[in-house]
């Protein structure tokens, strides 16, 4: 499996991450030889096999629907880069009608 | 001080012979002495220390000290720690400070242990030579010029230092115990559910799982002691009563079966460690052991199978970091995609980039039934060579890793050639089974581990069985020159 550097772009870009043009034969290079290592998962027959999921099959564990959580807004807005009013502050996302 | 066991240590303790306060002092200066050579701490807190340490001390006075009252440790700056910076050794996470505490971590200051700091690690826990930090590259105390091994490996090099007796890891894919391998120390990957994940941030959530980390089988039983057990804040947590680890330690070895699997000595393994692992094999069969040869024959699939799931479950968990909400933030962000995509770019380093692409790319639309699928198939062939196995053995020795430490810098640029080098240690994490790493000998100065993997739940086992070569050899004693 080879990995181009237009495929590069568009799995940074499907990541949300931005990657410097100078990396991207680099990250072409890297992800084609990692993939070529993955490659090697075909040569095991997984005919009628069923998908693990867990290791010892538990299943998600169920509670009450009690409140157990005080209201923490206050501590974990705290750490935001930019918040205001219970509010996370980011860049405008809706972008202005012309006139 | 810093040359006793834990056990000493606490006996220490509980005679009045040395306070936890100054039992602290001690650690304290050593790390101020040696860290900026080894670089194994992100943070030292020695307000937070020390303080833990009169409270400690006042506790013992009060007659509520439990077995590791007062006895310093280093938490691997994964755990989480309220009012302490919580890096991740990501410079996404390099102004975090969590607003809360993991359950190991609540736990370890319940039982009155002092946080001496925060351990370096390769970001976000990706990697096996922790040069992936932002903070820099841990040097291994027994060679400088080498790696420590990782993720864990800020732990590894202040415990086999001296700069702590006792640290905490996390184990996605060997991550406590190759790193403990390369610097002597013994060190555990407990069974998947049996350490609370809460709090620990997460790389491979069906993969991680935290453990202790110590110079001896002794030690760490004691720490696992207090860090497992089942937590209702985290859903993987498995409700089962936690053994008494250090209660059967002292148990023979007589008639235990020890599989050797014979995959695990075929090419690629360094002669030298060959060597080392058939004489502790040896050794084990003097104490009483009986040896068998067993076959895992998924092996030569499990790196693959790896390098699915880990980069898979990362692309989904790290997207989390988003600028937004905590962490960092680009400059300026002139919308919010440049915001994500900058603070993202800018804030993750290239391992973890190229594992968060590898991932993002196996579960993009048209290829998940041909990697993801297939991996969580091969995942349940993995179990099954195990429980096979178990049928046979109680208990699988091989070499943790196959080679011992190597230069800093030497595999950098070839990712591939050091994800290989997992081949010992990842099937135990797609299995969620325990297993231990313990000094095996040396090659040219540098440390050789041998590993233990036991079947689900045997912690108390794997320790035992380490526990019993300890008292038979002395490679867990021998210290790194200069410290």
């Amino acid at each position: 499996m080879s990995i181009s550097e237009s495929d590069v772009l568009n799995i940074a870009h499907l990541a949300r991450l931005e990657i410097e043009t100078t990396d991207i034969p680099k990250y072409a290079q890297d992800l084609s030889s990692i993939l070529e290592l993955v490659e090697q998962m075909q040569t095991q027959n997984t005919d009628q096999i069923v998908p693990m999921a867990h290791p010892l099959n538990a299943t998600q564990r169920l509670r009450e629907d009690n409140v157990t959580e005080p209201n923490q807004r206050d501590l974990a807005m705290a750490i935001a880069p930019a918040a205001e009013a219970g509010l996370y502050l980011v860049p405008k996302v809706i972008e202005e009608q012309d006139a | 001080m810093h040359t006793k066991s834990v056990a000493e240590l606490a006996t220490d303790l509980g005679s009045k012979k040395i306070s936890s306060v100054e039992l602290t002092q001690h650690f304290l200066k050593r790390i101020q002495q040696h860290d900026n050579d080894l670089n194994s701490f992100i943070t030292v807190c020695e307000e937070r220390a020390l303080a833990d340490a009169k409270a400690a001390d006042e506790m013992r006075q009060q007659g509520k000290a439990g077995p590791l009252t007062g006895i310093p440790m280093a938490q691997k700056d994964i755990f989480c720690t309220k009012g302490i910076k919580t890096t991740c050794a990501s410079k996404i996470l390099s102004n975090f400070v969590a607003p809360y505490d993991a359950t190991v971590v609540e736990r370890c200051q319940q039982a009155g242990l002092v946080m001496l700091g925060k351990t370096n690690m390769d970001e976000f826990a990706m990697g096996s030579t922790n040069e992936n930090s932002y903070y820099g590259a841990v040097k291994n105390p027994w060679d400088q010029t080498c790696v420590t091994g990782g993720s864990s490996g800020g732990s590894a090099a202040a415990v086999a230092a001296g700069l702590t007796p006792l640290a905490t890891g996390t184990d996605t894919g060997g991550s406590i115990r190759q790193p403990s391998a390369l610097c002597n120390l013994t060190g555990i990957k407990p069974t998947y559910g049996r350490v609370s994940r809460y709090g620990m941030i997460a790389y491979a959530s069906s993969l991680d799982q935290g453990g202790p980390m110590g110079r001896s089988a002794h030690d760490i039983a004691l720490l696992l002691q207090t860090m497992a057990g089942f937590d209702p804040k985290d859903s993987t947590s498995i409700e089962r009563e936690v053994p008494d680890y250090p209660a059967t330690l002292e148990a023979k070895l007589d008639g235990l079966r020890i599989g050797l699997p014979k995959e695990y000595f075929a090419t690629g393994l360094d002669a030298n460690v060959a060597n080392v692992i058939d004489q502790c094999a040896k050794n084990l069969e003097k104490l009483g052991a009986k040896l068998l040869e067993i076959a895992l024959p998924t092996t030569a699939s499990h790196v693959p199978t790896y390098y699915v799931i880990a980069p898979a479950e990362a692309s989904s968990n790290l997207s989390r970091y988003d600028g937004a909400r905590y962490g960092m933030r680009c400059e300026d962000p002139k919308n919010l995609e440049d915001m994500y995509k900058r603070s993202r770019g800018e804030g993750f380093g290239a391992e973890v980039k190229r594992r968060i692409m590898v991932g993002t790319y196996a579960l993009s639309a048209g290829y998940y039934d041909a990697y993801y699928l297939k991996a969580q198939k091969i995942r349940r062939l993995i179990c099954d060579d195990f429980n096979n196995a178990f049928k046979e053995v109680d208990v699988i020795l091989g070499p943790t890793y196959p080679t011992t430490a190597f230069k800093i810098g030497e595999k950098l640029q070839d990712p591939v050639s050091l994800y290989l080098a997992d081949i010992y240690t990842i099937a135990v994490n797609l299995a969620g089974l325990p297993a231990l790493s313990m000094p095996a000998g040396f090659n040219k100065g540098l440390p050789i581990g041998a590993q233990l993997i036991g079947n689900y739940f045997t912690e108390a086992q794997l320790l035992n069985v380490a526990h019993q070569y300890q008292q038979a050899t002395d490679w867990h004693h021998k210290l790194a020159e200069g410290y």
